[in-house]
């Protein structure tokens, strides 16, 4: 099951509303499809991200994947404990691995993204 | 599960880093059934082997086994392979599953009369238990005490679980170890009963991706990525498998030129600064220049660092040379480094 105060993106990405801010990680799923996260690339702080394009790199031992944003804005900060211990990924992937915190342009864009259900449906897991 | 050279092969049980830590410090078990096995039989087979490997097969004893690039004419590399020397007229070669059709029809068209080729391949089944507890483990379900089985040896016909086996002391991971080659029957319940024995010593089955990092540290080459037809033994670091001495063997033409003339590259291992991968095919420079590619890179859980290997103009090859490697778009640093990457502990002398 996932966490229904989430938003979630086709490519796995989690975002959380907090107050006029989004906090950006990716799921459990894809962590553990990624196991063994050795390095993660982040975009700078001022950095422009853009809705569903690609904003940095989660790299394990087998594959890189790029991270998507799953809303547009600025990076207004990054999480420089997760590249210092890239592993929290497969620990924490909704807490202490968050990657970036947005500030959006147009939070109309999360409702393009899923909710829990849709998103535990897409991952082929049933809901609690 | 993942294709592997025409096999189903598991990449991880339960995660790379976990299972290449335990490999480290405990035991892994890794089915390498997907390798294959020639064997020449008859009077000419050790003329056949010594004909066709760089290595002197001639120095082999009944129950030793050595390493050995298989070279072209132009000291090419065909494969990387084991020579077992079964008893006088009968050696086992075990090559990579990714070559050995290829190898088969090489040895095939070389060997003349006087030995037969067989392909024993599907008759012949392969178990690694790699690790400091792997002798301890393997102990249990044996009579024949290990210890008498040295690094490069082997004996057949050993019980262990109560099936027929080779076991040979020999491995991939830089650790030691042994290689159970067992009848493709009898795999699963050796399997089980290696599991079963070594449990309160937390041996984990372990898969591809922890054979790479494990390889890799231990400087290990991966023929198909750090050596192939269009590089040498000189040129891989493999000079030392080269017996040019002992008379003469495909390949033996080229690689006495090519040693009086001098390697233009030459195989070397780096470090990176960063944790990024440096993967296959990706450039690496010297002050802004590409002067070569990486052939393997990984994330080396024992070493913690980005390790690779790569070819460098032979200046560029020395340990502490400053490199980098390009990395989506980025030039990340580095410094080439003496193989191999780790050294497991040896224990204290007495």
């Amino acid at each position: 099951m996932y966490p229904k105060d989430l938003r979630y993106s086709k490519e796995h990405e989690w975002a959380r509303t907090e107050g006029n801010r989004v906090r950006v990680g990716i799921t459990k799923f894809a962590a553990d499809r990624l196991s063994d996260v050795v390095y993660v690339e982040l975009p700078q702080v001022g950095a422009e991200v853009s809705f569903m394009q690609p904003f940095g790199v989660v790299e394990s031992v087998k594959a890189v994947s790029d991270l998507y944003a799953p809303v547009s804005g600025r990076v207004a900060e990054i999480n420089r404990a997760l590249v210092e211990k890239p592993e929290l990924i497969n620990t924490d992937p909704y807490g202490e691995a968050w990657m970036i915190v947005v500030e959006p342009r147009d939070l109309a864009e999360l409702d393009r993204l899923m909710d829990a259900a849709a998103y535990a449906a897409m991952v082929g897991e049933a809901t609690s | 599960m993942v294709p592997f050279g025409g096999w189903e092969m598991p990449v991880q049980y339960s995660g790379i880093i976990e299972e290449h830590l335990a490999v480290r410090t405990r035991a892994g078990l890794f089915d390498v059934s997907h390798m294959g096995e020639v064997e020449l039989a008859g009077p000419g087979a050790l003329a056949l082997a010594q004909r066709l490997v760089t290595n002197d097969v001639a120095r082999l004893a009944v129950g030793q086994a050595l390493y050995t690039p298989m070279c072209t004419p132009e000291g090419g590399i065909i494969d990387d392979l084991l020579v077992y020397r079964l008893d006088d007229a009968r050696l086992m070669l075990v090559v990579n599953a990714t070559n050995t059709q290829e190898d088969l029809a090489w040895i095939r068209a070389h060997a003349a009369d006087d030995v037969r080729v067989i392909d024993r391949t599907a008759e012949v089944a392969l178990l690694a238990l790699q690790g400091p507890r792997s002798l301890a483990i393997l102990q249990r379900l044996t009579p024949t005490p290990l210890e008498t089985v040295p690094y490069y040896r082997f004996r057949d016909g050993v019980e262990v679980a109560g099936r027929r086996t080779l076991v040979s002391r020999t491995g991939y991971t830089g650790e030691d170890g042994f290689e159970v080659y067992c009848a493709p029957g009898d795999a699963p319940h050796l399997w089980s009963a290696i599991l079963e024995a070594g449990r309160p010593d937390g041996v984990l089955p372990a898969g591809l991706g922890a054979r790479d990092t494990l390889r890799l540290e231990a400087g290990y080459l991966l023929h198909g990525n750090d050596m192939d037809t269009a590089t040498t033994p000189l040129e891989a670091g493999l000079g030392w498998t080269v017996k040019l001495q002992k008379g003469e063997f495909i390949g033996a033409d080229a690689l006495r030129r090519q040693k009086a003339v001098g390697i233009s590259r030459r195989l070397a291992g780096f470090t990176l600064e960063e944790r990024a991968i440096a993967r296959h095919g990706f450039a690496i420079l010297h002050e802004g220049t590409p002067i070569g590619r990486v052939t393997s890179g990984t994330f080396g859980p024992s070493v913690g660092k980005s390790i690779g290997l790569g070819y460098l103009p032979p200046e560029h090859a020395e340990p502490g040379r400053r490199v980098a490697v390009e990395i989506r778009g980025r030039a990340v640093p580095g410094v080439v480094t003496k193989l191999p990457f780790y050294t497991r502990p040896q224990p204290a002398p007495a």
